[in-house]
């Protein structure tokens, strides 16, 4: 598979059937929304739902917005290898909020598209009182991004 | 000045606890700070290790 491919499938530049019409070239807006520890949130999840989704004070539901500044890129690694590539440009975070029942994962989906979503992220179990809560993304490299598709 | 349950508070007045969980995953570090034995405060910070990876075979070849 060429690698560019993978790239420009991030970029909706390819399409083998029914997608949705786009009235702009912008990027797509994503969002960033918590779950509780005790949801189902995995592979399976087809878009962002707020069943399972934390609730508390000073957290909307639907999460907060993901910083896209970088647009996907690919690197090959050799004739019949490479990766594309993309994270979010920032850190995702929760300001002054109150979480009070232990969450563990985030759900990064996009909210321009009928909020299909991307991926799921967990960590471990946590609560946040009258504070932040933070995710700092990996370096966006071949190796570490958040996102990778990948011919090996 | 630390944002409490209990408003703006003075760090001195606080007891503070601070950890860290580092694996595979993740590399998370949190602090909370205890007023008269009540939590109240507490924030985190994670930094994801793990990447979500969509693999794909080799090139396809034609035999």
């Amino acid at each position: 598979m060429c690698t560019s491919f993978m790239s420009e499938l991030m970029t909706a530049t390819h399409n083998f059937g029914t997608a949705p019409t786009r009235g702009t070239s912008a990027a797509d807006t994503f969002k960033a929304a918590l779950y509780l520890a005790s949801a189902t949130i995995n592979a399976s999840t087809t878009a962002y739902s707020s069943t399972g989704e934390v609730t508390g004070t000073n957290y909307t539901a639907g999460g907060v917005s993901v910083t896209n500044a970088t647009a996907p890129t690919s690197t090959n690694a050799s004739a019949t290898a490479g990766t594309a590539y993309w994270t979010p440009s920032a850190s995702i975070t929760y300001t002054n909020v109150t979480l009070s029942t232990a969450f563990d994962a985030v759900l990064i989906y996009n909210s321009t598209q009928s909020n299909k979503a991307v991926s799921v992220h967990t960590f471990g179990s946590q609560t946040i009182t009258s504070g932040n809560f933070t995710l700092t993304m990996p370096s966006n490299t071949t190796s570490t991004a958040l996102l990778r598709l990948a011919t090996t | 000045m630390i944002n409490t349950t209990k408003g703006e508070m003075d760090e001195s007045l606080l007891e503070k606890r601070e950890g860290v969980v580092d694996n595979d995953h993740e590399y998370t570090t949190w602090v909370e700070y205890w007023h008269e034995g009540e939590l109240v405060h507490r924030s985190v910070h994670v930094t994801l290790k793990q990447a979500a990876v969509f693999s794909v075979p080799e090139l396809a070849t034609f035999g």
